[in-house]
């Protein structure tokens, strides 16, 4: 808040050198801001690698300083996605690990060795304060410094993007939305200007934020949408043509460099706009150049029925071409965004993943708080001047607004024009109330040129009151408004600084709990079972776990795993999905197969973990489903009532399903009998718990909620597995010793399989 | 450079207002007289020498803008404007080669292609940005910071094209 009062309360004999100097201060201040507000996950917790993709990230950029850039680049994985292995240098998006990494080089280089762990999750606090400035910068093309300064307050502490960016998550958004905002500004500059260097600086950073996320379609559509809509408004100008041009042919030709990019951009349909929009600004550049020779009114029309003809041709080709194929069509992440039931019905893999699911209306506030109802207004105070700058604005408003209802992931990209709309509001309030003057002219004009000044002399203007105004001018409206929207400003600081520290701030690796006290109880499971893995299992040994957790175990556990999280193979995923979704006698037949060692499943019955697998089992059998719908049904997961339970009225498929027994196995032995509890789906269990014949259990984390199986060798007598503990539960009764019984368990079952 | 060998051979016919050229060669001695005169005459308030009206033939007024263009155009513009034909010329070769004989190492022709076209691009900028009938337009843009834009992009361009080419 400091900050933006600082904008306002400034020396009102300050000159332009003082302003400036106060200017780089608050932006300073802001990055300061933006940063501290993102250490909350590093203060409560600890330096740490938050949830999933980030531990991908991490175990690549540590792969990238080992191994030097070249090896990165051809990184052939054989320690994910048993036994097919994964080309992982040609399937990911560098440009996060390669920052960090020339981060890390640099500081070794001036004799400053930091742990490339701190570096990474040092990442995205650093880079949003890069953000705040890019935001300034870009406000500053849209209205003013004032504007500018705001919009980097806003968007240094909005939680929509702070969520993701807090210290620990390093994620490919931590530097793409600076990146966004960087290309959307240096795009801006060169659309104003007209000038190409502008316009190949913003293709070399549009490279860089193709080479950091997936999301730099966005971009790709965003800008030529831009173009698009300036020249059916009839505001083509050379400008535009060269922007447009030394962007998309640099740009496009740079984004190509990458290898998990490839020649996407010019196969899929994504990027086919982009390319149309190219050809038109070709089309209509010839076309103005003619007018220029041949002046007349009608060319005009002509111009616009050209282009609207050429628009709905290139269409038509467009779909033509996907019909016939040459183009790739739509990826199904894309259908998504228009249908949002589509990957429901058919791509269950992505509307498994919760941040693909369409958002919730109060997470707008949760996220934007009162930049939210401010968005509007600054979109409206855009189409009262509708320069080509505002366009854009406008365009990007639309777009964002819409595809933030669709995803929730995309929230992210809605937040920066979020932010941007909202400073212009309040700036253009602070303009209009903070003036001591009363303009002679209507309260349009009041908008004036000089914002700075106005601003600075608002405390002149609430001791000198010396004519008795009316309306807007009197000065009691002037302090009502200001006022309230001080308090605003001050509530939205405190709602940010509360969502941060509270509900963005968590890892999610470790989780956080109050005991009765008040105090803080920490529970680690995760990485004790990983660790536990780690220092307990033979280097190359299998882990089949479900696909969350991939990543993880990869970077903490370091074995290989059969699935994770990069989610390039969906049979693959759905045989894991299978195996735990089938009987014992089908699953030990895939896990053979697989060369599986270990089994982990996550059960959060005993805690009360609500994000466990028995919570997600429904995915596993629908994606299992949707390769093998005969073996698999998910209506047979439901009673007949249709309700998913997993207590004594659970159907028979569930109770013999693999995922089922790990889960439960042993657990009701915690419990006095028949009181066996899941306090996750508050189901009461039946007390006989489920038998494990294939598997033995290896570990348990002491909350239970990793559960780690070892998957039984082969009878040495040829048995069946089931026959052999019939066989041993006829023989002599294996007394259970209680919850603890499954450490010795696994271990016994581990030395019967070694002799 | 072969390319800059080869940029001074292209026949007039290359140069890029001239596509409907080739049938217009004879004509524009004959505009003058048969452009019809109707009522609806535009404001051709420019310095065109040619009266054209809103209902010329399009021959005519290709001629006209073709007469118009010999005698208006800076000599250094022309040369850009063969320049630009080149590029035109060579693109679509590569394109044909591509139809025809199938685009297997499809980087080298996409960064054959792409240099073609980025180039073309970046000079019809500069050749834009230098207009002086655009002086208006392009504020900050003088004629030697456009040419610093131009050698800048088509580095960028062609440092590209060689890393993707292999």
């Amino acid at each position: 808040m400091s900050t933006v009062k600082s904008i306002l309360f400034k020396d009102p004999a300050s000159t332009e050198s003082t302003r400036s100097i106060l200017r780089v201060l608050i932006l300073l201040t802001i990055a300061a801001a933006a940063v501290a507000s993102r250490l909350f996950s590093v203060i409560r917790f600890e330096s740490i690698i938050h949830e999933f993709d980030p531990w991908f990230n991490f175990r690549a950029s540590k792969y990238l300083v080992k191994h030097g850039f070249f090896d990165f680049w051809n990184w052939f994985d054989d320690r994910t996605w048993y036994p097919l292995g994964r080309v992982t240098g040609g399937t990911l998006y560098p440009g996060l690990m390669v920052t960090s990494g020339a981060i890390w080089h640099a500081l070794r280089m001036i004799s400053l060795p930091v742990d490339i762990r701190n570096i990474c999750v040092l990442l995205a606090p650093g880079f949003s304060g890069l953000t705040a400035f890019a935001t300034y910068l870009f406000t500053k093309e849209m209205k003013d410094s004032g504007a500018g300064l705001l919009a980097a307050a806003f968007m240094g502490i909005a939680p929509g993007y702070i969520s993701r960016s807090v210290a620990g998550s390093y994620d490919n958004e931590a530097i793409a939305i600076f990146l966004l905002m960087f290309t959307f500004y240096l795009w801006i500059k060169a659309a104003k200007l007209g000038s190409a260097m502008w316009g190949g600086l913003c293709a070399l950073f549009y490279f860089y934020m193709v080479s950091a996320w997936g999301g730099y379609v966005f971009i790709t559509n965003l800008i030529p949408l831009h173009v698009l809509v300036l020249i059916l408004m009839g505001r083509y100008s050379g400008r535009i043509y060269v922007a447009y041009s030394s962007w998309y042919a640099l740009g496009t030709l740079a984004s190509m460099q990458v290898p998990f990019v490839g020649f996407l951009p010019v196969k899929t349909s994504e990027h086919m706009a982009a390319l149309g929009i190219f050809g038109l600004i070709q089309l209509v550049a010839f076309v103005d150049y003619l007018r220029g020779q041949v002046p007349s009114k009608q060319f005009n029309t002509l111009l616009r029925a050209l282009v609207i003809l050429v628009t709905i041709v290139a269409f038509t080709g467009l779909v033509t071409l996907t019909v016939t194929g040459v183009i790739a069509p739509w990826s199904g992440r894309f259908y998504s965004l228009w249908d949002t039931g589509y990957a429901k019905i058919h791509i269950p893999i992505i509307a498994s993943v919760s941040e693909h699911q369409p958002t919730a209306w109060p997470s707008f506030f949760f996220d934007l708080n009162m930049l939210i109802w401010l968005f509007p207004a600054g979109v409206y105070l855009c189409f009262r001047q509708l320069t080509d700058e505002h366009v854009f604005i406008i365009v990007y408003s639309v777009m964002a607004s819409y595809f933030a209802g669709v995803m929730v992931r995309l929230m992210l990209t809605l937040t920066p024009i979020v932010c941007v709309a909202a400073a212009i509001t309040v700036s253009s309030i602070f303009d209009t109330y903070l003036e001591i003057d009363s303009p002679q002219e209507s309260d349009d004009d009041s908008e004036s040129k000089k914002p700075k000044k106005e601003k600075v002399k608002e405390t002149g203007g609430f001791l000198s009151s010396k004519a008795p105004y009316i309306g807007i001018y009197s000065i009691t409206s002037k302090v009502a408004v200001v006022g309230a929207f001080s308090v605003y400003l001050i509530l939205f600081v405190l709602h940010c600084t509360w969502v941060t520290s509270n509900a963005y701030s968590s890892p999610s690796v470790v989780l956080a709990s109050r005991m009765p006290d008040g105090s803080q109880h920490i529970i680690d499971d995760f990485r004790e079972a990983y660790y536990w893995l780690r220092k307990n299992t033979p280097y190359d040994s299998k882990i089949m776990s479900w696909w969350d957790y991939g990543y993880q175990i990869g970077g903490m556990a370091d074995r290989t795993t059969l699935v994770d999280n990069n989610t390039w193979n969906n049979t693959h995923i759905a045989t894991v999905g299978k195996a735990m979704a089938s009987s014992e006698e089908v699953s030990y037949d895939i896990l053979r197969k697989h060369e599986v060692d270990y089994v982990l499943v996550i059960f959060g019955g005993l805690l009360g973990y609500s994000g466990d697998d028995i919570n997600k089992f429904l995915w596993m059998v629908r994606i299992a489903e949707g390769v093998w719908p005969q073996e698999v049904q998910e209506r047979k997961f439901f009673t007949h009532r249709g309700e998913y339970k997993v207590d004594h009225e659970a159907t028979d498929t569930m109770k013999n399903s693999l995922m089922y027994k790990m889960s439960y196995y042993k657990f009701p032995s915690l419990f006095p009998p028949g009181q066996a509890q899941d306090r996750v789906r508050g189901a009461r269990l039946p007390s006989e718990g489920p038998v494990l014949h294939t598997l033995d259990e290896a570990f348990t984390s002491e909350n239970w909620i990793v559960r780690i199986y070892k998957v039984k060798d082969l009878d040495q007598f040829g048995r069946d597995h089931f026959s052999v503990s019939a066989f041993e539960g006829g023989k002599k009764k294996k007394g259970k010793k209680g919850g603890m019984a499954g450490r010795a368990a696994g271990k016994r079952g581990r030395r019967v399989a070694r002799i | 450079m072969a390319r800059k060998a080869r940029a001074t051979t292209p026949e007039p016919s290359a140069v890029r207002p001239s596509t409907p050229n080739t049938t217009v060669d004879a004509a524009p001695k004959a505009t003058p007289k048969t452009s019809t005169t109707t009522t609806t005459t535009s404001s051709s308030s420019s310095t065109s020498t040619v009266n054209l009206s809103a209902n010329s033939s399009p021959f005519a007024v290709a001629g006209a803008i073709w007469d118009k263009y010999q005698k208006d155009t800076p000599q250094r513009t022309k040369l850009i404007d063969v320049f630009l034909g080149f590029l035109v010329a060579v693109g679509a070769l590569q394109f044909i080669y591509c139809v025809v004989a199938g685009n297997y190492p499809f980087n080298a022709f996409l960064a054959g292609f792409a240099a073609t076209v980025g180039q073309f691009v970046l000079t019809a900028s500069l050749r834009i940005q230098t207009n002086p009938a655009n002086k208006a337009e392009f504020s900050s843009v003088s004629p030697e910071r456009a040419f610093a834009d131009f050698v800048f992009g088509s580095l960028t361009l062609h440092f590209f094209c060689v890393n993707f080419i292999n």
